[in-house]
């Protein structure tokens, strides 16, 4: 079976631009996975969904759909669906007719139209909603309208783009679950556009993760998290982001919650001292703001320790350690991922 | 500390009445009292010559009821101003789709476009009356080098013509402002919906009759509307062009009055005939007003 969607050399560039939005992007889905672009904003991620989808036109490079080239080919024979981030319900039809519209564009017959709308709206569980007009709505009901509107064409590839950044926070959590729920009882490719980390990983299978028309990183959650390819990734993923230290050239990696008291770390580990001069309190965590010396030039950095693990921290000098396997290195001038240093660790 | 004060600008009630005065004013002088004299002008004797008020009952609306041209010129009015209308609104949408459209020049464009609804229209008016003249017309010329016809075409002279002329210059001058209303609907549409629509599966037309029109409609009767009340309204352009001839064949109950009214002298019968306006252009502020209301709820 052929992939949903490839990306081949893809480049974008809009007219009067002086930079390529999208410049130069390989990237294949995999059979229905949720494939997550993820990225500042600015980075592109929008654009190369709307190239994929046929609202712009890519300068160069290939956009294949279902194996076949669909470079100049207008939306609607493409065989996707979109969600927007206004959802761009048609504010003056039922919620049955948006549904149906897309049907009617295919010139299906009547009672099919019916038939295929109240099948999606059931999966959804809209029936109840289909005489109301969009402003009737809430947020977490437009979402709904939206995919089934979007699911009735039994499109290759889902695009939404950024569809929970009009929910409230509460709302976003449950719109997410619904959404993730939603793609593996269908199972259809999707490609997911976000800005929000959270979203990123709870979502995707897989990440690709953007930056100035480029993709920096694509993989799983864990490896884009844990692994990340270089400094944009490891500072752009995570909450807070990841330590470096400078040490000659190489600027040594490390994430807040690796950053411990050094009696909690177990193994081989490097030792470091955490001049500590701020605790922050959240809700589970403790955000500890200080510099570290001894690594390489003293540094601002934040550890996050649990608190129900680690006593109190208060200000001052602490011995603190980071296990020898959490340590990533990158390269001071291209940023890229280079071989562990030594750093004289010690053993548990 | 300096004294906190209430000063005069911070007292709204106040303000709203100071803002309010000069509209008003303009409003009850050069709407209400006319409008309240034509109605005791109707019932009266006056004339330019005798212009002291004797109460006449129902003589003037005898007399103009009587006469066939008053039928001729309501006649003419509802079928000028329905037929433009309907012209103002299609090249009106066409044109804004075209205003829309992202193209070299698009500026020049609109600002010719618009040139012929900025000119004032007696202006217009007075050329249109020389491209349709029936000597030196230009329209004329340029048929007859291009051999469509042999002999001058009097657009003016005939009655059938120059109702035809007298439509399409009111359709000329009003089909740029129909254009701009609509041109603003058609801007408030989000790009989102026609981007949906397009991946949706539908066509240009289907976007254009499911989405764009049933978005805009209230903007489209409300150039509608327009259309109608400045054709229904306008004595400038059959005046010039025609002064409602040849035999009263483009005759419109705002030329009649006029001519009746001014020219005639009988401002009684003037007054009846203008009247006759009134019902119309009530319907189409109703129906404006509705139409607004509408925007409002999308």
């Amino acid at each position: 079976m052929p992939v949903a969607v490839e990306l081949r050399n893809l480049r974008k560039r809009y007219d009067g631009g002086h930079v390529d939005a999208v410049d130069g992007v390989d990237l294949a889905t995999e059979e229905g996975e949720y494939l997550v672009l993820l990225g500042p904003s600015g980075c592109g991620k929008t654009t190369l969904l709307r190239t994929v989808a046929g609202l712009e036109h890519p300068t160069a490079g290939e956009v294949v759909i279902d194996g076949a080239v669909v470079n100049g080919l207008p939306p609607r024979v493409r065989k996707v669906a979109m969600v927007f981030q206004s959802y761009a319900l048609y504010p003056h039809k039922s919620v049955l007719a948006n549904i149906v519209f897309p049907l009617k564009a295919e010139k299906l017959d009547r009672a099919e139209r019916e038939k295929k709308a109240r099948w999606a709206a059931d999966l959804l569980g809209i029936e109840e909603l289909l005489d109301r007009k969009p402003r009737q709505l809430s947020g977490g009901e437009r979402q709904r309208v939206a995919l089934a509107r979007a699911m009735v064409r039994d499109p290759q590839v889902f695009l939404l783009d950024e569809p929970l950044s009009n929910l409230d926070a509460k709302l976003r959590a449950i719109a997410r679950d619904e959404l993730k729920r939603f793609q593996e009882r269908v199972g259809t490719t999707t490609i997911y556009v976000t800005h929000d980390q959270a979203e990123a990983m709870g979502l995707g299978d897989r990440i690709a993760v953007m930056d100035r028309g480029q993709v920096r990183q694509l993989g799983p959650p864990v490896d884009v998290y844990d692994d990340p390819a270089d400094t944009f990734v490891a500072r752009f993923i995570g909450s807070p982001p990841m330590n470096l230290v400078k040490r000659g050239g190489t600027l040594v990696g490390f994430r807040p919650e690796h950053l411990m008291p050094a009696e909690h770390v177990q193994g081989e580990k490097v030792p470091l001292q955490f001049e500590v001069d701020r605790v922050e309190y959240l809700s589970g965590d403790r955000h500890v703001y200080g510099t570290v010396t001894g690594l390489g030039e003293d540094t601002r950095v934040i550890a996050r320790l649990p608190s129900m693990m680690v006593g109190e921290v208060t200000e001052g000098s602490h011995e603190f350690a980071v296990s020898a396997d959490r340590v990533r290195f990158f390269d001071e001038d291209s940023g890229l991922r280079t071989d562990p240093v030594r750093l004289g660790a010690t053993g548990g | 500390m300096t004294q906190a004060r209430v000063r005069l600008a911070d007292r709204e009630g106040f303000l709203a009445w100071i803002f309010l005065t000069p509209t008003v004013v303009y409003v009850v002088a050069l709407v209400a009292i006319p409008f309240g004299l034509a109605i005791a002008f109707a019932f009266s004797d006056v004339t330019a010559g005798d212009p002291s008020y004797d109460w006449v009952g129902l003589r003037n609306f005898e007399r103009v009821f009587d006469d066939p041209v008053f039928w001729r010129s309501l006649w003419n009015t509802l079928i000028f101003t329905g037929i433009s209308m309907f012209f103002i609104v299609v090249f009106g949408k066409v044109l804004a789709n075209i205003l829309v459209a992202d193209f070299r020049g698009k500026w020049v464009v609109r600002f010719l476009v618009l040139l012929s609804w900025t000119t004032p229209v007696a202006l217009s008016s007075v050329s249109w009356l020389w491209l349709l003249h029936s000597i030196y017309s230009p329209v004329d010329w340029v048929f007859r080098e291009l051999g469509f016809i042999e002999t001058n075409t009097y657009w003016l002279g005939r009655p059938n013509l120059a109702m035809a002329s007298v439509i399409a210059v009111h359709v000329w001058r009003l089909v740029p402002l129909a254009a701009v209303i609509m041109m603003v609907g058609l801007l408030s549409i989000p790009t989102d919906l026609n981007e949906a629509a397009k991946i949706d599966g539908a066509g240009y037309w289907r976007r254009m009759f499911e989405i764009t029109i049933p978005l805009t409609f209230p903007l489209i009767a409300v150039s509608a509307l327009f259309g109608a009340i400045f054709t229904f309204t306008d004595m400038a352009v059959v005046y010039i062009l025609t002064r409602g001839g040849p035999t009263n064949s483009t005759q419109v109950l705002a030329s009649w009055s006029f001519l009746r009214g001014i020219g005639g002298g009988d401002i009684g019968q003037g007054a009846v005939i203008a009247l006759f306006l009134f019902p119309l252009l009530l319907a189409a502020a109703v129906l404006i007003l509705r139409a607004v209301r509408r925007v409002e709820t999308i």
